[in-house]
């Protein structure tokens, strides 16, 4: 790691792609794992085409001795295993002339659109150099490749592997030939690309998904009954959860659709089992006149939204902030409930948990959005730490006559029989209801409950959780969820420019807080709303709920592209110069 | 109507094939077998009325929740007589809590006991004497119940005993044709109502 | 199996179990019945109201938790079956009763219906089928017969009845019997039999609509126990109930699966330990 490889970076961005079984995807985690053993951290996102096996995949790498929440603006190098349909990932994979192409010439020339502004590219025999160890494949030396170009030892890598194919013999000692045979070849192109070293490592660190990190959270939180049907890309959280589960005492079950998973989740939450189903936006559609008697009944129950393209069937694989209106306004009558937002890949556990929390505390549904970015990007985190929001709901004692389920109280919240209870048994009912529990349309009891069910959200002291404020400045940037890091990176390269803005990212989206933003908010005149939809859904719910600045802009796009800090960079640059 | 129907079908013969029966674990005898006790006669008798009172209290219930607050009347006074001629079984029969069923159950002919009114032959908006045209349906048919047990009685003692039952009924019938003749006969038009249904849910 | 409780030195009477509220239906309705025979059958089983849990969708019929004193569950419609899945699943313990009429379960749940005969969870569905949608007012339901004419169908629906017995079966239900409401005692011990079978019980009702189908009241005539006892072989059970005419009242199949609850409690592992699958 010397002369050749140029200054060290503070961060690095990789892609390898290929298709058609070329084990990109694997390649690629295995690399992310190597990279987190010699201590840094990094995070993957995966690119894939519509196909089901064999079709055209990328796996997009950023590297760097600190923490990364977001993908960087350009990639530092391309390895392609292959070209097949590759064209199709060109506007996720941006390269400039400094960047680094590695291709297969016998996999023909690489796709115009990724030369476009000058990257170099260089040979190398990919197929040939597998093909002279038998038993080896192309993403092996891809892989030992790729590390060596980034300086991840090639004792790490090795140790991912061996660790990783376990079945020894021929496959793992080809393998590892194949990954010596990458790394030397890398040696040879002389990339100038090299990491800057890890830090040492103060805290235990995990590597990660969203999801996975959302299915910990629940159950932190205390869900033990999870009803599942499964939908992209809210799955994998579903799967891990299915055999976690029970090793806690809880249970998962599939669903025959969506329309079941939430009345089971309900059901299940009736009984007094915290409860959890995840979906994406169609499931979520499906869900919302159950999530209404949630409401109604006051039956607690927690929603993870895995937000992808949409509307209808949209973009399955790709991510998109653009269930934020069906979430606030989605249901059919004035039926408040809480929706909170992850902004990082570790939040979505500790988000998760703290909806467990709000739903149990406040008898109410919780959805929290998190996205096919946040779900399916594998990162290395910090563990996060215990917190203290453990689900409990307020419950009724065994007690005598007149027990109301319903009861007026100063916070909303009433106690809930739990079936088994004797001398408490009431009807929950998704019908209006007086106070027992009984069904009513007369206009006190309407309005007693509506106020009811508002208050107990409203009043509710939700802490710091609420959202992120950093810094300070007469600027400030809104944003929530999955767009948080890129905002955030992009507002440490205007501090570096001397430019000072203040970043406000939302994790509690319902009920509004305009107090608590108004401070956060106080002394700036100009916000910058960054969201990744078309037609400004988050933009609209500040303007609604919330008393903003005299000057408002709007910083989007929709999926599936992420909004990128330099994007954000340049939109504060210019108007922090007017 | 149904109240209506009730009062033209008691002469009929039911041109069902076969009678419902129920709980009967032994075909029907035919050879001659020893006919009921006076035990299982008068815990017939009891669970008769006893069956007939709680069906008169629903019958309360649904018309009082409907706001046809005479009818509703009218069928808890009917509930509480039949409670006491139960009571009076039990009085009689010197027994202190209500017997058991029979092992082999209650060998009514139809579903119910005959002093049990058929639910469906309520209507919201019956009038008082359609409640008595019910009862005197189910007065006549627990009369005829009883005059059949005793026809089949093998003890001349059981015979005496259902012949007794069956002239209480008789009385009860009797009763029941005074009180109609004291109610005003349905009006015309009872069973219209110029509001349609209303949807609830 | 449901462990029910040994009955109490006083067994709770029906009464007991029948709460303050009075029923919305209208005089006449044959769920009136079938509320009577489900507090017979609980005194039957000597479960304490609060052991019981009666989940329903909506309809006339869907009413009917808030007339028993056990916890009701009054849910969206067609979707009571995967709320008392739900429930049983997560509480083994308690006995769950999930109730509604032939629209609501047959047309809007028909899937959930499937699934649940399939899914097997100890636990019992009534069936209050009256042929129609009484509550918004008399349209066609799935068991409504296809010359029937109503607003929505004014020259009758021309469509098969649905079985739902035969679908019951062919799903995998593990116990099937059909009620009538004009037998309440009968229905009792039909009740207290399907709750105590193991598995998915299922009993169909036929309870008369004296509203939208005055003409129900003739069923007390047409109906008849069924000419033989119940079988436990599928095959001959499927046979018999796509002959069935629809009046056969009786316990027409029972199975042998054993019911679907996975292990639910308390476990030696805490949610720490998930941890280190994704410690570096």
């Amino acid at each position: 790691m010397t002369d050749r490889r140029g200054t060290p970076r503070t961060t690095l961005s990789l892609a390898i792609c290929g298709s058609g079984g070329a084990g990109v995807m694997t390649a690629g985690n295995m690399l992310l794992d190597a990279a987190a053993r010699a201590g840094w951290y990094g995070l993957m996102v995966r690119s894939s085409g519509p196909q089901i096996r064999g079709g055209e995949a990328a796996a997009l790498l950023r590297f760097a001795p600190h923490p990364i929440d977001c993908l960087d603006d350009r990639f530092d190098a391309l390895i392609a295993i292959d070209w097949q349909n590759i064209h199709r990932f060109a506007d996720e994979i941006p390269l400039d002339e400094a960047s680094l192409i590695v291709a297969d010439p016998d996999q023909g020339a690489p796709p115009e659109a990724y030369l476009t502004r000058g990257a170099r590219c260089v040979s190398l025999p990919l197929k040939q150099l597998a093909k002279a160890i038998p038993g080896s494949w192309p993403n092996m030396v891809a892989l030992g490749l790729a590390a060596e170009l980034i300086g991840v030892p090639a004792e790490a890598v090795k140790q991912v592997v061996t660790r990783s194919l376990k079945k020894a013999g021929d496959t793992l000692a080809a393998s590892l030939a194949a990954i010596d045979a990458g790394a030397k070849a890398a040696g040879e192109i002389g990339a100038g690309l090299v990491l800057a070293p890890p830090p040492p490592r103060s805290a235990s660190r995990w590597l990660i998904s969203g999801n996975e990190a959302a299915g910990l959270g629940a159950i932190r939180g205390g869900v033990r009954f999870v009803a599942a049907y499964p939908i992209t890309p809210a799955t994998e959280l579903l799967e891990w959860l299915a055999p976690a589960l029970p090793k806690v005492g809880g249970v998962l079950v599939q669903a025959e659709d969506e329309l079941a998973s939430i009345n089971m989740a309900i059901g299940a939450s009736y009984g007094g089992v915290p409860s959890l189903t995840a979906t994406a936006g169609p499931g979520l559609a499906l869900m919302t006149e159950a999530l209404g008697l949630s409401v109604a009944a006051e039956v607690p129950i927690v929603v993870v939204d895995v937000m992808r393209g949409g509307p209808s069937t949209g973009i399955p694989a790709k991510s998109e902030q653009s269930d934020v209106s069906i979430a606030l306004w989605g249901l059919h009558g004035d039926a408040p409930r809480i929706v909170v937002a992850p902004n990082s890949v570790a939040d979505c556990l500790t988000t998760t948990q703290w909806a467990v929390h709000l739903a149990e505390h406040l008898q109410a549904p919780a959805i929290v959005l998190s996205d096919q970015f946040l779900g399916q990007a594998r990162a290395v985190a910090d563990r996060p730490a215990d917190v203290a929001f453990i689900g409990e709901r307020l419950t009724a004692s065994a007690g005598s006559e007149g027990y109301r389920r319903y009861a007026i109280t100063d916070s909303g919240i009433s106690p809930m029989a739990i079936p088994g209870t004797p001398g408490l048994a009431y009807t929950a009912d998704g019908l209006e209801h007086n106070e027992r529990g009984i069904p009513s349309s007369g206009a006190g009891d309407h309005r007693a409950q509506l106020a009811k069910r508002e208050r107990k959200l409203v009043a509710h002291d939700y802490g710091g959780q609420w959202a992120d404020v950093e810094g300070d400045g007469e600027l400030a940037v809104v944003t929530f969820g999955s767009c948080t890091g890129a905002v955030r990176e992009a507002l440490a390269r205007a501090r570096a420019e001397g430019i000072d803005a203040r970043l406000v990212s939302l994790r509690l989206l319902a009920p509004a807080r305009p107090k608590l933003l108004s401070a956060a908010l106080d002394g700036v005149e100009r916000v910058l709303v960054v969201e990744q939809n078309q037609s400004g859904q988050f933009l609209r719910y500040l303007r609604a709920e919330f008393e903003l600045p005299r000057e408002v802009a709007s910083c989007r796009h929709p999926g599936p592209l992420p909004i990128r800090p330099d994007e954000v960079y340049r939109r504060v640059l210019e108007w922090s110069r007017r | 109507m149904s109240p209506r129907k009730a009062a033209t079908k008691t002469s009929a013969v039911p041109r069902r094939k076969a009678r419902p029966q129920l709980r009967v674990v032994k075909p029907a005898r035919r050879v001659a077998a020893p006919g009921p006790t006076t035990r299982e006669l008068m815990a017939h008798a009891y669970a008769l009325e006893l069956e007939a009172a709680e069906r008169y209290a629903e019958f309360a219930e649904a018309m009082e929740a409907h706001n046809n607050r005479e009818v509703a009347e009218l069928f808890r006074k009917l509930a509480r007589i039949e409670h006491r001629h139960a009571k009076q079984i039990l009085g009689e029969m010197g027994w202190t809590k209500p017997p058991a069923p029979p092992s082999t159950g209650y060998r009514w002919e139809g579903l119910e006991a005959p002093e049990t009114a058929d639910f469906t032959a309520l209507h919201y908006l019956m009038q008082p004497y359609h409640a008595l045209v019910i009862a005197l349906h189910n007065e006549r048919r627990a009369h005829k119940f009883f005059q059949k047990l005793a026809a089949s009685a093998t003890s001349e003692k059981v015979r005496r005993e259902a012949g007794a039952m069956a002239a209480e009924e008789a009385e009860h019938v009797r009763l029941i044709e005074e009180w109609m003749k004291r109610t005003p006969p349905p009006e015309a038009g009872w069973d219209q109502d110029p509001d349609p249904p209303r949807y609830v849910d | 199996m449901t462990t029910a409780t040994a009955p109490s030195v006083a067994a709770r009477p029906p009464q007991a179990y029948k709460s303050d509220y009075k029923p919305i239906w209208c005089p006449g309705c044959g769920d009136y019945s079938v509320l009577s025979a489900f507090t017979k059958a609980f005194t039957a089983l000597g479960l304490a109201p609060e052991q019981i849990a009666v989940v329903s969708g909506i309809g006339c019929s869907s009413r009917i938790p808030a007339y028993v004193t056990s916890y009701g569950f009054h849910g969206v419609h067609g979707r009571a079956l995967p709320a008392a899945t739900g429930l049983k699943v997560a509480r083994p313990d308690l006995t769950v009763v999930a109730a509604g009429g032939d629209g609501d379960g047959y047309s809007i749940g028909g899937n959930h219906f499937l699934h649940a005969c399939r899914r097997n969870v100890d636990l019992t569905y009534v069936v209050m089928d009256n042929h129609v949608y009484g509550m918004t007012k008399g349209q066609p339901s799935p068991t409504t017969e296809p010359d029937w004419v109503s607003k929505l169908s004014p020259a009758g629906t021309g469509l098969r009845v649905f079985h739902p017995l035969v679908v019951a079966l062919a799903a995998g239900a593990n116990f099937i019997a059909r009620g009538f409401s004009g037998d309440p005692n009968g229905l009792a011990a039909l009740l207290a039999e399907a709750i105590r079978a193991p598995g998915f019980s299922f009993v169909e009702v036929l309870s008369p609509c004296v509203t939208y189908r005055p003409e129900q009241r003739e069923w007390k005539g047409q109906v008849r126990p069924a000419p033989v006892g119940p079988t436990d072989d599928a095959a001959r059970a499927a046979r018999r109930l796509l002959t069935d005419d629809g009046f056969n009242i009786g316990v027409l199949y029972r199975g042998s699966r054993r019911p679907f609850q996975p292990p639910v409690g308390k476990s030696a592992a805490r949610a720490a330990e998930l941890e280190k699958a994704f410690e570096i």
